[in-house]
């Protein structure tokens, strides 16, 4: 796994909290049998929204601004992470 | 209940399935007895009718869940084969159910093809009337709940919730896969629409409730909980008899909390695991020919006159 890559395994997001610097592209990728979708946390206005990812699908985003992005799934809100955008 | 006479085609076979009830008798998650025979699981309230036969119910519906359809994986080849094969067990249980409620994942990714192929093979029930609400994954994103709708949402307000009554049986059909946080969730609107809904409603009118995600709390940590189902719940305590049909947990369970009597459905698609056992809910991989064994459909039966339903699940023949 590399530095700016996010696995979703066993309905969760590894690593749990994803540390870059600003203009850094994360990736997401699905290993589980369920779809799984990448959002940011209701109301706070964070730039995360894939669709629907099926298993092997991947969703990538490329952090501009620093700070703090709370994100779930939609499907499987109990599955939530973070990523903390550096300077 | 005096033994109804039309029973007499069936009299050995229901006879022989009454002595298995005797044997079988089990108590599981408090005062719901479950009694398994020959892949059949029938609960009722202890002192209950539903002993009695089938053929002399007033009213008989079905439910169907969790078709997931769109769906691929090895848990599952083939979702739209064993929906058609729920489809035709409904179709060939001997009599017409008065309708047929699909409880909710009806898709697996709430795109509009995959919601007019579950419309398209839903027409082929043979009922009065089909009915549906939907499931997280009939859910996804601002489309799907649109395309939703679309395809089921007539006859519906709010975010597609109703009720509707018949046989002296008041339904309610929630939605509770919209705005999640953690669980379930219902939100003020639809609370306040039931809270009209069964103000004018005697107590002793017995109450079926659909939902997708459990109303009890089955196992918040893998979303199998409605954060606000207490508020719902306990507008429902003055009524004699409650009966909650939900789908989402992808197997059998039942359970009583006062007058509240909760039900998870068998899926059609692929089972999950039991709360807690391993990492996730992930679709279960089961050995070759066994997938059917975890697959099925329920049938409700109502006296009129009984407070409580009498509920039997079926295995996918």
């Amino acid at each position: 796994m590399g530095a700016n890559a996010v696995t979703i395994k066993n309905f969760a997001f590894a690593p749990a909290t994803l540390t870059v610097k600003a203009g850094t592209k994360v990736t997401w990728s699905n290993t589980d049998p369920d779809a799984h979708t990448v959002t940011s946390k209701q109301g706070s206005g964070g730039p995360l929204q894939s669709t629907a990812l099926a298993t092997n699908d991947a969703y990538s985003y490329t952090f501009t601004q620093p700070g703090s992005y709370a994100y779930y799934c939609t499907i499987h809100p109990f599955m939530t992470a973070t990523v903390v955008v550096t300077a | 209940m005096t033994e109804d006479t039309r029973d007499s085609n069936g009299d050995g076979e229901h006879g022989m399935t009454r002595r298995q009830l005797m044997r079988h008798s089990a108590w599981f998650g408090g005062a719901v007895v479950l009694t398994v025979v020959a892949g059949e699981v029938i609960s009722h309230i202890p002192g209950s009718a539903s002993a009695a036969p089938a053929s002399s119910a007033d009213l008989r519906f079905v439910q169907v869940s969790d078709s997931h359809i769109g769906f691929q994986g090895p848990a599952n080849m083939d979702v739209t084969g064993t929906f058609a094969d729920a489809i035709n067990q409904v179709n060939s249980l001997g009599f017409r159910p008065d309708f047929v409620m699909h409880s909710g994942d009806l898709t697996h990714l709430s795109t509009p093809d995959e919601f007019d192929q579950v419309k398209q093979m839903m027409s082929q029930l043979d009922t009065d009337r089909v009915f549906t609400v939907p499931g997280e994954h009939d859910s996804i994103g601002d489309n799907g709940p649109r395309a939703y709708r679309q395809a089921f949402g007539s006859n519906t307000v709010g975010d597609g919730w109703y009720s509707f009554d018949t046989h002296g049986v008041h339904f309610i059909a929630l939605v509770n896969t919209l705005h999640l946080e953690q669980l379930g969730h219902l939100g003020n609107d639809q609370i306040d629409f039931v809270r009209r809904d069964i103000a004018g409603l005697s107590s002793d009118t017995p109450i079926v409730i659909f939902s997708h995600i459990p109303l009890f709390a089955m196992y918040p940590a893998w979303g199998w909980g409605t954060d606000d189902a207490v508020q719902l719940l306990s507008m429902f305590r003055r009524f004699s008899s409650v009966t909650c049909l939900n789908g989402h947990v992808h197997q059998l369970f039942s359970k009583t909390e006062g007058n509240i009597t909760f039900h998870s459905a068998r899926p059609t698609c692929y089972p999950f695991p039991k709360p807690g056992q391993g990492p996730a809910p992930l679709p279960q991989v089961l050995p070759a020919g066994r997938l059917k064994d975890a697959l099925g459909i329920r049938t409700v039966n109502y006296w009129q006159g009984n407070h409580a339903l009498a509920v039997k699940d079926t295995k996918l023949a």
